[in-house]
């Protein structure tokens, strides 16, 4: 292994599967929800936390030995939302169009425990190369579920990907729309992005039964 | 022992140096790029309101708006005029989009403070439009948008847009699916004003029938759809007295 030890690896592995943020840790819930409607928001959402969680790691982590503990959350959110404004601003001049994208993404960003979580637990006792690969490792866990949640509830619920009418076309009931098939706009409502997650719970954990909790 | 990081003094210490440093950053930052957002914001406007009238680079399903390099130049090729309604006159007035309604709104809960409100009369082909922006509340935040009316007072095209509405859902104001509807729906019942309901109940999917005041919701989108409806009967409404005027 030349640029990643065995244990760095597995720093940026093991989020993805068994310590995955949302599914095993519980983190991140509340914008996993809100915003996988659709796919692309999903995957915008997934960068953006990629970014501002590895370079938030690596500030925090910079700063661990300095920060005084009984502060110690207030600084973090400092951190999070001086970066997150700081990319808002320079979107906002130099990619007009990206940034109104992004807008809605900001307070979800600021307001994502996986963030906060990933600060306090991890950056603020290791050092700075380690922390940037747990941010980046758990990023990509927090994004492998939103992708695949945004995938079955954009599908279902609205019958496109990406925007794009893959089932037909439900108006004109062509495609499976002749056949009687119907979108199932529930889909598109929060509590099935709770359904949807808890069943991708249920599956990794009937999959790996050492992760059920007694 | 006590740790030196767990002092009084050093936190406090912390705490202020750390919202300086944070504070300057940040204020350096929003002046050194105001005047690219800023611009970058009027060039918004001006698609908007090009887009409502129906100058704009789409094509069947895309939303494209003309170039920014080239919306100045269109915008004044198509606007022929910028007004200012006042009652059921006009006036004319330089450069009445950049005029903020959010502010004139606030302004115009004192009673005695003459509301501006903005009016561009835009020429496409030998035909007029009429075209009113709009600001009103969603789900989360702001929605805002533009409508073109032609001179019998039904809508040639809208233009729709939101601060943080739900992606997926609310969000979807700014789509072709949603704005498209509203093409051709009238807002005026002979004389009293009707305005433009987005409604549930899927009374009519393909819109169809385009005097019934109504266009078809989006699922999930309630609070945003109703939002919509409030904000095209509010502020339309006020440029009502002047508008009748023309249709006369």
């Amino acid at each position: 292994m030349g640029l990643l030890s065995k244990k760095d690896t597995k720093l940026i592995t093991d989020p993805l599967a068994d310590n995955n943020p949302i599914t095993i840790q519980v983190l991140g819930i509340c914008s996993a929800l809100a915003i996988t409607a659709e796919l692309e928001a999903s995957i915008v959402m997934s960068i953006a936390v990629l970014f501002v969680l590895g370079v938030g790691n690596v500030v925090i982590s910079l700063m661990r030995n300095i920060i005084p503990s009984k502060i110690r959350i207030i600084v973090q959110l400092i951190v999070v939302a001086t970066l997150v404004i700081i990319v808002d601003l320079v979107l906002k001049a130099f990619a007009y169009e990206l940034s109104k994208t992004l807008s809605v993404f900001v307070g979800l960003i600021i307001t994502n425990c996986i963030i906060m979580g990933r600060f306090e637990a991890f950056a603020l006792a290791n050092g700075p190369w380690k922390s940037f690969l747990d941010g980046i490792g758990n990023s990509l866990g927090y994004a492998v579920i939103l992708i695949i949640v945004g995938f079955f509830r954009e599908l279902l619920g609205s019958g496109t990907l990406l925007g794009i009418p893959v089932l037909g076309d439900a108006i004109e009931k062509t495609g499976v729309y002749a056949f009687g098939y119907e979108n199932n706009g529930f889909m598109l409502l929060a509590p099935m992005a709770l359904i949807t997650v808890g069943l991708i719970i249920w599956v990794q954990r009937s999959r790996n039964t050492e992760l059920v909790e007694d | 022992m006590e740790k030196r990081t767990d002092k009084n003094l050093y936190t406090i210490l912390f705490a202020i140096i750390m919202v300086l440093v944070v504070g300057s950053i940040l204020a350096f930052l929003a002046t050194a790029l105001k005047p690219n957002i800023d611009e970058n914001k009027r060039f918004e406007k001006q698609q908007n309101i090009l887009y409502a009238m129906g100058v704009n680079d789409n094509d069947e399903k895309s939303i494209a708006f003309i170039p920014t390099d080239k919306v100045g130049e269109m915008f004044t090729q198509y606007i022929k005029k910028q007004l200012i309604v006042q009652g059921d006159k006009a006036v004319d007035y330089e450069e009445a989009y950049l005029i903020d309604i959010k502010k004139e709104a606030t302004k115009a809960k004192d009673a005695s403070y003459q509301r501006k409100l903005p009016l561009f009369v835009g020429e496409k082909d030998g035909e007029e439009f009429y075209i009113i922006p709009m600001r009103g509340k969603g789900l989360w935040d702001a929605i805002w948008g533009f409508v073109a009316l032609d001179k019998t007072l039904v809508v040639k095209g809208v233009f729709f847009d939101h601060k943080g509405e739900t992606p997926g859902l609310g969000a979807n104001i700014n789509q072709r699916f949603f704005m498209d509807d509203f093409t051709g729906e009238h807002v005026l019942d002979g004389t009293t004003f009707k305005g433009v309901t987005v409604a549930k109940g899927n009374a009519d999917p393909k819109n169809n029938n385009k005097t019934d005041y109504e266009v078809d919701a989006i699922a999930g989108a309630t609070i945003t759809g109703d939002g919509v409806s409030a904000m095209i009967k509010k502020d339309l409404r006020m440029y009502m007295p002047y508008l009748q005027t023309l249709k006369n």
